[in-house]
């Protein structure tokens, strides 16, 4: 086992995009943990963006505020802290769903018959609302807010989790060994949870590396429609959300707010862009097959 | 194969069921008190004495059991009674269908450049097979898939509207929204470019157009990278094949051995894909109609899911989901109709 990990690890190391990849996401961690020491909070709720000044036009960056101000709150402050609620988002929504998914999806496959029936149908109704009509819609009920984006996107999030699972399971529920460990009277939850999810768990694990960027995205994209984190909340879909309003009544006036939109933007896209080369690369290491 | 597809039609109105089954129930469980909101002016409600408002409930039949009121509804909205807009101040019906043309139009024009531009990238990749076009064009996927669409829509209005002062938000102009507005202008089928050419307004067509172009970019740049990532390493797969060898052999020219032999071969996942995806487009035009302030199907329902204008929502979520699923259908026949080896399974 250890030498097959080192394998993987040469190999990872030796993909240039990979190496990318996990230091961008390596860089992202640290600014996460360290962001109390890179903009001390100065609120009792650190995720609040300090407000700088009472002015709410755009102001473009100093030494004091590197990266400018917009609606009166300092615009690094909020990609910094920012950075904590990504990986909040990316990382809660996934692992709920993808829980939720391998849960409903081995039920189906492993026991098959009507239960499956009933759960694949579930599954495609599911399917059937387009996933950012759906959770702008349920987030619209829940009453807005970071927490009830998080958790509209686990209720429209599973389902592909669970398909690959249910698939992978009818394939693995034939082999000898699973046979075995029926015919000696194993327990149903411990031949699915011993025998069958360890042989089928690595696709599932890639797919949701591969899932997390666009899950940040969608919910950034609820947040710069107004219905995500409130407003000031160190998120950078609402710090996109302040420009393009400043952005829409500035014909010909060159530029002149593109710190608001560089900044955050390039540190969504680098986040994203973080998770992808990773899931590719894992995706290469564990299953050449599907490799580009 | 033909079984599959009569179990999909039969499966399709209870997946529809299901999914006004959903979006029903989330609205009840907002509570009577909310719903009060979709009858009663805002500003009245806290002047009303609780007396008053349970008969306001009454009347609107809100204190019926929910079986009840999901027939009522399902019959509303079957016989076309979708109810009132609050957003667009018109019954939901006409707001939608007031609407749609501007998004059907954004779609269809944003279809051709992402098709013929990503399969077109995907094939010089797959042929140029780790040379630097292949890198660069890879770099590019990888990158493209990264961007989300509203910080692509945001960068391209600063720099083809603020700066550049090309392609300008909205849908249309002011004078030319005037003259559209006019009873001169004929629409024949509302989709606003065919019905200036028809009009001879050639001005409103190129105006039309110049509004248009920042739009179907943003949609069209997300996809580009999805689909030639799909087409290069479906080409990659048939290039490898025994009948492209043979082509080779035979003494073909390499080009007619690519675009006569492999490319067709090759479209067969990229249409599944493809088709998928201009449905996902058209979900897609949610967040660019909102950043490009268009007026439109998408920003329409985004509106209505910030007001709160629970009419609208139901219907829209209705709406997109019946186009995803009749889509999804329609894919699958299509797929058939292409690969012989479905057809006959």
């Amino acid at each position: 086992m250890r030498t097959e990990t080192k394998r993987i690890i040469k190999r990872l190391l030796r993909n240039p995009s990979a190496v990318l990849g996990f230091s961008l996401l390596i860089f992202f961690t640290l600014v996460a943990i360290f962001a109390p020491i890179i903009c001390p909070p100065q609120s009792y709720n650190p995720y609040m963006i300090p407000i700088a000044t009472w002015d709410k036009t755009p102001q473009p960056p100093t030494a004091e505020h590197p990266f400018g101000i917009i609606d009166g709150r300092d615009i690094f402050y909020g990609v910094v802290w920012g950075t904590r609620t990504a990986f909040k988002v990316g990382l809660i929504v996934t692992l709920v769903s993808t829980l939720i998914g391998l849960l409903i999806g081995s039920v189906a496959g492993y026991f098959g018959g009507w239960l499956d029936e009933v759960l694949m149908r579930i599954t495609d109704i599911f399917l059937s609302i387009p996933y950012i009509l759906a959770a702008i819609v349920v987030t619209a009920f829940l009453g807005m807010g970071l927490n009830k984006v998080m958790i509209s996107l686990i209720m429209f999030g599973w389902m592909a989790t669970a398909r690959l699972i249910r698939g992978n399971i009818l394939q693995v529920r034939e082999e000898q060994y699973v046979l075995a460990a029926r015919a000696l009277g194993v327990n149903d939850y411990l031949v699915i949870l011993r025998h069958v999810l360890p042989n089928t768990i690595f696709p599932v694990i890639i797919q949701a590396t591969m899932r997390i960027g666009s899950l940040v995205i969608t919910a950034a994209a609820l947040s710069f429609l107004g219905l995500g984190a409130p407003i000031g909340y160190a998120d950078w879909g609402s710090l996109l959300n302040f420009a393009r309003n400043w952005l829409l009544g500035s014909s010909g006036e060159a530029f002149k707010y593109w710190y608001a939109i560089v900044y955050p933007g390039v540190a969504m896209v680098l986040f994203v862009l973080a998770w992808n080369l990773v899931g590719d690369a894992l995706r290469d290491v564990f299953d050449p097959r599907l490799r580009g | 194969m033909a079984a599959y597809i009569i179990r999909r039609f039969l499966l399709l109105p209870l997946i529809l069921f299901g999914i006004s089954l959903i979006v029903f129930g989330m609205i009840q469980s907002l509570g009577s008190d909310r719903l009060l909101a979709a009858y009663v002016n805002p500003g009245l409600l806290d002047k009303l004495t609780p007396n008053q408002l349970e008969k306001i409930k009454e009347k609107y039949g809100l204190k019926d059991p929910m079986v009840v009121r999901y027939a009522k509804w399902l019959k509303n909205t079957l016989t076309g009674d979708l109810g009132w807009s609050v957003v667009g101040k018109e019954p939901v019906k006409n707001a939608i269908l007031n609407r749609l043309p501007w998004t059907v139009e954004l779609a269809l024009y944003s279809i051709i450049p992402v098709v013929f531009v990503g399969v077109w990238l995907g094939i010089v990749a797959a042929v140029n097979r780790d040379k630097f076009v292949d890198h660069f064009v890879r770099i590019f996927a990888v990158v493209g898939w990264s961007f989300p669409d509203f910080v692509f829509g945001l960068i391209v209005l600063m720099i083809f509207y603020s700066m550049l002062g090309w392609f300008p938000p909205g849908n249309l102009s002011f004078w030319a929204d005037v003259v559209v507005k006019s009873p001169e202008f004929k629409r024949f089928t509302s989709l606003v470019t065919i019905d200036a050419l028809l009009n001879g307004r050639f001005d409103i067509f190129v105006d039309a157009l110049q509004h248009m172009v920042a739009p179907i970019l943003t949609l069209s740049w997300l996809w580009w990278a999805y689909l030639l990532r799909i087409t290069r390493s479906s080409m990659l797969e048939v290039l490898t094949k025994e009948y492209i060898r043979t082509a080779r052999a035979k003494g073909l020219a390499e080009n007619v051995v690519i675009h006569k032999h492999a490319r067709k071969n090759a479209m067969i996942p990229v249409i599944t894909v493809g088709g998928g995806m201009v449905i996902q487009l058209f979900a897609g035009t949610v967040i660019v109609e909102m950043v490009f302030n268009r007026t439109g199907m998408g920003s329409f329902t985004a509106v209505a899911a910030t007001q709160l204008d629970y009419a609208s929502i139901m219907a829209s979520t209705l709406f997109y989901s019946l186009i995803l699923v009749i889509g999804n259908l329609v894919i699958d026949i299509l797929y058939a109709a292409v690969d012989p080896r479905i057809r006959f399974s």
